[in-house]
């Protein structure tokens, strides 16, 4: 597999043509906006929070399709989830994509739709794409 | 040349080309041949650099140049009674001269040394806009404005309590003169446009603009931004008819960190100093200061004096491939690469007809970012802008959130048109394709 053809694999293109939980929140608890003034994408994650609990999850903006399809797949890896839970998420999330910890045999079940992500580690300039909505995520909850 | 040592760009596990494939769709050489005199594309031939409005890449003639002012006539310029710092100060005067000449300019002394662009438009509104606008008054931009002219004015206005006017664009992506028309009038202090779009490519006729402004708004000063037009066009600065033009040596291949602003004698004679420190200073008593004459005003602190040398050999360069040609070349490119973009099922170029823009090719593909666009492209080598181009009021007004934008200078080759087509046809295949 080339550099590129792990860079746009399926399941990340599908996710940028069909972002899932992509929308307003009409029970959102909080928001936050984030953005890459570099390049101009943008995204808006709302949660709706029970406790230290991400009960509801949706988000809004617009970019590139490594900003777009990572936002789509983090609503869908962390809903339901507790803080704690989403934070080490987010920590493995981010040193698959800046390839501090490629991803191991086997993994690649146990991450799901996280780990089309590893070719990202490849691409130094588009990590930020990447990792936008997660820190948007985090800051909507307060943990950033 | 000697033993000159050799510059390894790149390391081998992290080369600038990581496809070395065959794309030689585009066979007829352009009219200058002259990507030799580029020390980096020399050392990277499969290297397709189609970001010369963001900067240009460096010939030889200006390195050493500059090489050479630090080791033959350094030392600070209009400060040592000792030779060498006599001829420090020469050499600086006579780059001074040279820029002055490339531009038309007689009297060099209303050319000053900048940062570049960004800091001669900052200057200006700093200055000029200091002391003349009020509230009341009025200020006028257009629709297709950097953020270095679009936000200094914007800011200039606002701290003077002065209307902020944008001149609305035509469908083509031409400023809508009848727009700007109905803005101007005696009201109006600054009219502050582009000669050329950075994002766009569109060349603005600056002629009947000034001439437009001068009927309307008598008491406007016309400020041009000049960084996407004097690496490409034919630019007699008196000739325009202009108060101020800015203008990026690094666009120019010259060094970066050196530009100029050239503006009327009797405005810059009036203007308060932008800066102040040494060099700038006539007599400096305990309870108040008298200023230096032109162009050390507006030179506070110890010049650029390298850089400005450098500059001078980059002007020197552009005037001797011939200005005229650089325009021939690069419009024969930019007509190639849109023709061949357009072709491309899903993509758009946007802007006036390609023969009637500078040297850029600003498009969009259907279903596909411009990030996307760009990174499948340096797959291929080839080197493009993606984003807002600096120009976030001319995207909304394009109705895009960025465009992919490739854009030639004299060492670009049809190759390297090549190269952009065959990578824009394998994002299709990734985004539109599947």
């Amino acid at each position: 597999m080339t550099n590129l053809d792990a860079l746009y694999q399926e399941v990340l293109l599908d996710h940028y043509r069909k972002p899932r939980n992509k929308g307003v929140l009409a029970e959102a608890t909080a928001d936050a906006q984030g953005r890459n003034p570099l390049c101009g994408d943008e995204v808006n994650v709302a949660v709706a929070m029970d406790g230290d609990r991400v009960t509801a999850v949706k988000f809004t903006g617009q970019g590139c399709s490594i900003s777009q399809a990572s936002a789509s797949v983090m609503t869908q890896l962390v809903a339901g989830k507790s803080a704690t839970e989403i934070e080490a998420l987010y920590a493995r999330f981010h040193s698959l994509v800046t390839g501090t910890q490629p991803l191991a045999d086997g993994e690649g079940k146990q991450l799901g739709a996280m780990a089309a992500f590893a070719g990202v580690s490849k691409y130094p300039a588009r990590v930020k794409c990447a990792t936008m909505s997660w820190h948007t995520l985090r800051k909507a909850m307060g943990t950033e | 040349m000697g033993d000159a040592p050799v510059v390894v760009l790149g390391e081998a596990k992290d080369p600038l080309v990581p496809v070395n494939r065959e794309s030689r769709s585009f066979s007829s050489p352009g009219t200058l041949a002259v990507r030799a005199d580029f020390p980096l594309l020399a050392a990277n031939p499969d290297l397709h650099y189609l970001d010369s409005a963001a900067t240009a890449q460096k010939p030889r003639v200006v390195l050493d140049a500059i090489r050479d002012y630090y080791e033959t006539s350094y030392a600070n310029p209009h400060r040592g009674a000792y030779r060498l710092s006599h001829r420090a100060t020469e050499r600086f005067h006579e780059a001074r001269e040279t820029v002055a000449r490339f531009f038309g300019v007689a009297d060099s002394a209303t050319v000053i040394f900048t940062r570049g662009t960004t800091e001669s438009l900052n200057l200006v509104a700093a200055s000029w806009g200091g002391v003349h606008l009020d509230a009341g008054d009025e200020v006028v931009v257009t629709g297709m404005e950097h953020h270095a002219q679009f936000v200094t004015w914007q800011r200039a206005a606002q701290e003077a309590g002065a209307a902020f006017r944008i001149a609305e664009l035509t469908a083509d992506l031409r400023i809508d003169l009848d727009h700007l028309a109905s803005l101007l009038s005696g009201k109006t202090r600054v009219v502050a446009f582009t000669h050329v779009s950075n994002a766009l490519g569109t060349i603005n006729p600056v002629a009947e603009i000034v001439a437009m402004v001068r009927a309307k708004a008598p008491r406007a000063i016309i400020v041009l931004d000049g960084a996407q037009s004097a690496p490409h066009l034919v630019v007699d600065v008196p000739g325009l008819g202009v108060d101020f033009y800015a203008a990026s040596g690094h666009k120019m291949g010259g060094p970066m960190g050196c530009g100029v602003l050239i503006g009327r004698r009797a405005l810059l004679e009036a203007m308060p100093p932008y800066q102040t420190g040494g060099d700038m200073i006539e007599f400096v008593h305990d309870d108040q200061t008298t200023w230096n004459v032109l162009p050390h005003k507006f030179e506070a602190g110890t010049p650029n004096a390298a850089d400005a040398v450098g500059l001078a050999a980059a002007c020197d360069y552009l005037s001797t491939l011939g200005i005229a040609n650089v325009r021939a070349h690069e419009q024969a490119l930019v007509v190639a690469m849109s023709d061949a973009l357009s072709a491309i099922p899903g993509v758009v170029v946007h802007g006036p007809p390609a023969a009637e823009r500078s040297g850029v090719a600003s498009f969009t593909m259907a279903g596909a970012h411009p990030h996307d666009l760009a990174t499948i492209l340096d797959e291929h080598g080839v080197c493009v802008r993606a984003g807002h181009h600096c120009c976030q009021p001319l995207m909304r007004r394009m109705g895009v959130s960025a465009t992919a934008r490739a854009s030639a200078g004299v060492y670009t080759t049809m190759e390297d048109v090549g190269a952009l087509v065959e990578g824009v046809r394998a994002a299709a295949g990734i985004f539109v394709g599947s």
